[in-house]
């Protein structure tokens, strides 16, 4: 019994290394997107082109791989610029993952460089954020159930459980209208264009960049009041630099198709 | 002209010095200058700079609630460093029911922060590692814009440092401000900060640390088990529960506020809302004095003070008599269906002649003839003396059974056909006069005839009146209304009480 459960163990990371191989991408097709967020200069529908997504987001183990093959992203290595000292702590070593990273759980404790370099090793790059919030407007029916209110509670119900628990493997839930997984109720995740959201959303409202980070700038930067789930998410992101790391925060890529 | 300016200026004067309760300024008293009449304010943020922090930095003592840090004590302004940790965490919202709150220091509401007018206060807000949100923190205490709130912004896992100079006295809310603002409140983001007046507050008993705040829950009130956040609940305010402290009988049972008569107590009571306003109101007590808002000047004599969601009051009553004094936010419904209760216990010996205590039972008395109780109260005073007579019994019976008996029966005794059987001229009394005695005590109930009427309902017993108040209102009954006359004494009715006939009704 305990033999194969040490063999299992064994096992899983090769299982691993090989869905690193080849990470799934799914393919969306473009479209008009009415983005929840107020942009000034932003009058009608955003067009989204067409792009493809990661299906779930980078697991440990892929990252592992990336690490491997890419030395200088090594916690032990990498520049301090580039990744806060927590950046893959939970990692048992610079090239293990241990107890507390399993194979299959999505990477967290990533830095926004780190992010970017992972998925332009793959040829990719992160998603913007009119990508990830049209991609995540879906349930697993609709493409946009965002008027749904049971769909919105079940949101904001996962943001409001502080993160003591152990993550789920990532690729658990339920493909949404796209099949892409995950986009909720996983961990938060890195855009490509995280540092501009807040600042360019609140500039073109009230000329003070910093007004966007307290009272009521919620309320002015967003369009839909009810969307506080978009909201949040556009918090937690600004909230952080490009080098921040935190223990419920991944990512996963994005591609133009061709 | 001239004259009446000048009587203007020594009206504004004489105002002053009746105002200037609290700080005075001798400085600039002068009652000849049009300015003394603003000398009676205490110069706000302009005269609370009081130069650059002396000694030492200190550490700041911060309190969960209800419990509030010693005063300051200080006499010079100090630079006062604070470290608030927020910590999201599931507790005890009632009883078998949690929520995820989110908090400053663990708890709902915050720790108290107490410093001294013109401290520089080091702020510093931690974020734990394992909060799924970032936080920051609006001091309403902070001159600056946003409160610190944009100087705080934290991610996860990170620490925000911000200083500010403490340039007004008075009790202030702090709260969490990042977006969606209104949901990070609702979870229990807010506390208080309490500016002390170089002077300081005049020293008290006992002083304790109260918070109101509304929250929304998916489930209903009490409906068991871990309750989501309902975010539109919470925009239509609506809540499930409004409660002092965070969770229901976080100020009841072993919790309670505890004080001992002839003591000063001193309640920090601030509404952290997001939607509410407060009534505010301990049952039992009139506040001596309140800091309404949580300003310079006290109001006093108040039974009843509103707080502002993002505010606060300060009250101090002294303690006379002992009991349970409940703190409720007046409302009601808030306060009895939905939490928003609290205890406060006053150990001590009785003092009757403040407060009596039960002296005589009138459940149910008075509502439709505003019954005069002055011949209750001269009938027994008769009995006591022993010098009762059938006129006293009739004239307090009069006004008991205008309180008690007339609603069904009507005032003269004619009663209701076929419903209530009449009083006035009946047969069913003068075949037994002693029945109504019994019927009043036990209730009564099947088939009776009444002046060749029947009748066929449930009268409930009157348990609750005293021998006395029976006596009264049969004797009356028996004097009125061409009925037969006579008296009947309380021992009698002591003895009717204790034999229950066979047609007793059960009650209501």
């Amino acid at each position: 019994m305990r033999r194969a459960a040490a063999l299992l163990l064994l096992l899983l990371p090769v299982a691993g290394l090989l869905a690193g191989g080849a990470a799934e991408y799914v393919n969306l097709p473009g479209g008009k997107f009415r983005t929840a967020l107020k942009y000034e200069d932003r009058k009608d529908d955003t067009r989204i082109a067409p792009f493809a997504l990661m299906r779930k987001p980078v697991t440990n183990a892929e990252f592992l791989a990336f690490v491997q093959a890419h030395p200088r992203w090594r916690r032990d290595r990498v520049a301090g610029v580039f990744a806060e000292p927590r950046y893959l702590a939970h990692w048992a070593s610079a090239d293990a993952l241990g107890a507390k990273a399993l194979p299959q759980q999505p990477v967290v404790q990533v830095s926004w460089f780190a992010a970017q370099a992972y998925c332009e090793s793959q040829g990719a790059r992160l998603p913007t954020w009119d990508e990830w919030e049209y991609a995540a407007a879906a349930d697993e029916t609709r493409r946009d159930a965002r008027r749904d209110p049971a769909w919105r509670e079940r949101i904001l119900r996962w943001y409001s459980r502080p993160s003591n628990q152990a993550l789920p493997r990532a690729g658990l839930q339920t493909p949404n209208a796209y099949g892409v997984q995950d986009l909720h109720g996983l961990v938060w995740e890195w855009t490509e264009d995280f540092s501009s959201l807040l600042v360019a959303a609140d500039n073109r409202n009230q000329g003070d960049a910093d007004n966007a980070k307290f009272c009521g700038a919620g309320a002015l930067s967003m369009d839909d009041r009810d969307n506080y789930a978009v909201l949040m998410r556009v918090a937690m992101l600004s909230s952080l630099d490009a080098k921040d790391t935190t223990i419920n925060l991944g990512f996963r890529c994005a591609k133009d198709s061709k | 002209m001239k004259h009446v300016t000048r009587y203007l200026v020594l009206m504004l004067a004489a105002t002053t010095l009746v105002l200037s309760a609290c700080r005075g300024d001798d400085k600039a008293a002068t009652a000849t200058n049009a300015t003394a009449a603003a000398d009676s304010d205490s110069g706000g943020s302009r005269k609370g700079d009081f130069g650059p922090p002396q000694g030492k930095p200190i550490d700041a003592v911060l309190t969960s609630p209800p419990l509030v840090p010693p005063a300051t004590g200080r006499k010079a302004p100090a630079k006062v460093i604070v470290k608030l940790d927020v910590i999201e965490k599931e507790m005890p919202i009632s009883e078998g029911v949690t929520y995820t709150f989110w908090t400053f220091g663990g708890t709902v509401p915050g720790s108290f922060i107490r410093v001294r007018q013109g401290d520089t206060v080091e702020f510093h807000l931690r974020n734990l590692p394992e909060s799924k949100m970032p936080h920051n923190i609006d001091l309403h205490g902070v001159t600056g814009p946003g409160g610190g709130a944009a100087s705080s912004f934290t991610a996860p896992g990170h620490s925000s440092q911000f200083t500010f100079k403490a340039l007004n006295a008075g009790l202030y809310v702090y709260h969490c401000a990042t977006a969606p603002v209104g949901m990070h409140v609702a979870n229990g983001m807010y506390g208080l900060i309490l500016v002390e007046p170089p002077e300081g507050l005049p020293p008290v008993d006992k002083e304790y640390y109260v918070m109101q705040g509304d929250f929304y829950t998916t489930g209903k009130y009490r409906e068991k088990g871990l309750q989501p956040f309902d975010m539109e609940k919470a925009i239509d305010e609506n809540p499930t529960y409004v409660l002092f402290n965070g969770s229901e009988g976080a100020l009841t049972g072993d919790k309670a506020l505890a004080t001992n008569v002839g003591e000063t107590v001193r309640l920090y009571v601030g509404n952290g809302g997001p939607n509410l306003v407060s009534s505010f109101h301990v049952i039992g007590e009139i506040f001596d004095k309140v800091w309404y808002e949580g300003g310079t000047r006290f109001q006093e004599n108040v039974q009843t003070t509103l707080i502002p969601a993002g505010g606060a009051a300060m009250m101090e009553f002294h303690m006379e008599v002992p009991g349970s004094y409940v703190l409720v936010d007046h409302s009601l419904f808030r306060a009895f269906n939905k939490g928003a209760l609290g205890i406060l216990k006053a150990e001590g010996s009785e003092n009757k002649a403040i407060y009596s205590g039960k002296e005589v039972d009138y459940v149910y008395l008075g509502d439709r003839a505003q019954p005069n109780m002055t011949a209750v109260a001269t009938a027994a005073k008769a009995a006591k003396a022993g010098e009762l007579t059938e006129g006293n019994q009739v004239e307090a019976g009069k006004a008991l059974f205008s309180g008690t008996c007339s609603t069904c029966h009507m005032p003269e005794g004619q009663g209701m056909a076929g419903v209530f059987p009449p009083l006035a001229k009946s047969d069913y009394i003068a075949a037994d006069p002693k029945r109504v005695a019994s019927v009043i005590l036990h209730g009564l109930q099947g088939p009776v005839t009444v002046n060749g009427t029947d009748y066929n309902s449930i009268m409930p017993p009157m348990s609750q009146l005293t021998d006395d108040e029976v006596a009264n209102i049969t004797t009356y009954v028996l004097n009125s209304w061409g009925n037969p006359g006579g008296t009947i004494s309380k021992a009698e009715v002591a003895e009717i009480r204790k034999t229950k006939p066979a047609n007793a009704s059960e009650g209501h």
